[in-house]
């Protein structure tokens, strides 16, 4: 019954992307089944970051195409098969079947942990206050946050914001989520408690592109582990393919310098 | 000296309705040019953020005309320089059941556009103040410009732009006083005009002044309770996120 289009959550094919004169992705392509949990590696400067950015069109590409669940993003095919930019609001459209979550967490500091996670569901997919409120307390509950949910983001650690931003991003009921790495702005003891939160997402079955520097994570929660270098993709495979046997030389001079 | 104290106390504490109505015009005047000048600046913040160089350069031009130029001779120039020119003229309008007289529309509309320039900039610098961060996690979440700019950018910009507000309101009561040359009987013609009737000069104008002094420690207060008031429903934190070095400069005039 799964069609191509129901197998693949995301599909990024031939993504280029430059910042002025400075090419940054050099036709990456990456194809995500439902899910999946995909980790990606890399050096700084690799350009990790950015190409989770072009996924969900924070950033425009230069060339390629992305599509999610099936759907062109951000630009419309004409009959001919040409492309045309996507209006703001389309783009906004397919923007909600995409979770994701920053390294910085950015959650909205004037409103409460709950505020910040029903703000999308009522202002974007016009969902009812109480249906709102209702599914926000039992995310924050599935995040371990229930006691802080009237707590502005200042009063919250780093690892609690965090988890609210996961929260805030699930309340959306995303399609997959993008994480960039989560837990790099985090104390050591606060990783643990949102790392947790990501394994159980991927044992609950969501479709996952994560950014992390954490290999222990990768190593126990991807299904597949890509990295990138210099903009290209140079190697993907199973995590215990990857961390025991790469076999690009740069991904082995990668690994030898964070493991 | 020539000062006769018991003019000075009949002035200050028994006003003649020429003041009272003096003074009620120019509270009148200063609420409604400052909210014309409020609305007319978020347009022009918002337009002069866009990309669009039609939206972006006839802001700039704008702003940079009104700051280039006097209050005093945009408020001339507004009332009788095109109405001499036959290009305009400002007509009393009849409101039923009150006439708005032409010299005071002209009054607002001047005070208005020449505060919305300074407006512009301070929402500008206030809505530059919110990280960027907060966009693209509004943006990530399928929120379109407008919902990201009211719900989640202005509400931040508006704790930075409050102050400076309260400054531009402090500034506009006395800038009505220069309307009183298109013949707006605002506090200070309506000073003159009592003056020319009883040629007691010094004692008025120093009621007059300590009329400013009690509109502007009065609106001083409220400022204050309004700044501490957002600073309290604010988490602890955030509210000092854009620092001191922010906040000067968007006082700054
Ligand atoms: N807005 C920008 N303008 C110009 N160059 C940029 C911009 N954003 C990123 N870059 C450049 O693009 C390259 C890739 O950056 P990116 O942030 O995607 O790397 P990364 O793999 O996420 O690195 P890290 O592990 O340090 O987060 C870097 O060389 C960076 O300097
Ligand atoms: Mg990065």
């Amino acid at each position: 019954m799964t069609s191509l289009n129901d197998e693949f959550v995301i599909e990024a094919s031939g993504i280029h992307k430059s910042f002025g004169e400075l090419q940054i992705l050099k036709g990456i392509s990456l194809q995500v089944r439902r899910g999946e949990v995909v980790v990606l590696i890399g050096a700084s400067g690799s350009g990790k970051t950015t190409f989770i950015r072009c996924i969900n069109l924070l950033e425009d590409i230069q060339a390629g195409r992305i599509r999610v669940n099936g759907q062109a993003m951000g630009y419309r095919e004409r009959p001919d098969g040409s492309l045309v930019r996507d209006t703001e609001r389309n783009i906004a459209r397919q923007r909600r079947d995409i979770g994701m979550v920053f390294q910085r967490f950015n959650l909205f500091p004037h409103m409460t942990a709950l505020e910040n996670i029903i703000e999308a569901p009522i202002q974007v997919l016009g969902v009812s206050r109480a249906a709102a409120l209702e599914d926000a307390r039992r995310l924050l509950g599935r995040v371990g946050l229930t006691d802080k949910a009237d707590h502005y983001p200042a009063q919250l650690s780093g690892g609690q914001q965090q988890r609210v931003a996961i929260a805030r991003a699930l309340a959306m009921k995303p399609q997959a989520m993008l994480f960039d790495e989560p837990t790099s702005a985090l104390d050591p003891e606060t990783v643990g408690e949102v790392l947790q939160v990501m394994k159980e997402l991927a044992e609950e079955g969501m479709t996952m592109v994560v950014v992390t520097h954490e290999m222990g994570f990768a190593r126990e929660v991807a299904d597949r582990v890509v990295v990138l270098d210099q903009g290209e993709l140079i190697e993907q495979g199973p995590p215990e393919q990857i961390f025991s046997q790469p076999q690009h030389p740069r991904t082995r001079a990668f690994l030898s310098r964070v493991l | 000296m020539d000062f006769n104290w018991d003019i000075f106390w009949q002035y200050l504490l028994q006003p003649s309705d020429v003041y009272l109505y003096g003074l009620w015009l120019t509270c009148v005047i200063s609420v409604s040019a400052m909210v014309l000048g409020c609305a007319l600046g978020l347009a022009a913040a918002l337009m002069r953020l866009s990309t669009n160089p039609l939206l972006q350069y006839p802001v700039r031009f704008y702003v940079w005309l009104m700051r280039g130029t006097p209050l005093l001779v945009q408020i001339v120039f507004l009332y009788t320089a095109l109405a001499a020119g036959g290009i305009f003229r400002f007509e009393d309008i009849d409101l039923g059941w009150f006439i708005l007289p032409g010299n005071i529309q002209a009054a607002i509309i001047a005070l208005g556009l020449n505060e919305g320039a300074y407006m512009a900039e301070i929402i500008r610098a206030g809505i530059g103040a919110v990280d960027k961060g907060q966009y693209e996690a509004s943006r990530s979440l399928g929120m379109t410009f407008g919902k990201l700019m009211r719900r989640i950018v202005l509400p931040q910009a508006f704790r930075v732009i409050v102050p400076p507000i309260g400054n531009e309101f402090n500034v506009m009561l006395k800038n009505t006083t220069l309307v009183s040359v298109i013949g707006v009987q605002e506090l200070l013609l309506s000073t003159q005009m009592v003056t020319s009737a009883t040629f007691r000069v010094f004692e008025l104008y120093l009621v007059v002044a300590i009329y400013f002094l009690l509109l502007t420690t009065l609106w001083g207060f409220f400022q204050r309770w309004l700044e501490v008031r957002f600073s309290q429903s604010a988490p602890p934190a955030s509210s000092r996120m854009f620092g001191r070095q922010a906040m000067k400069l968007l006082r700054g005039r």
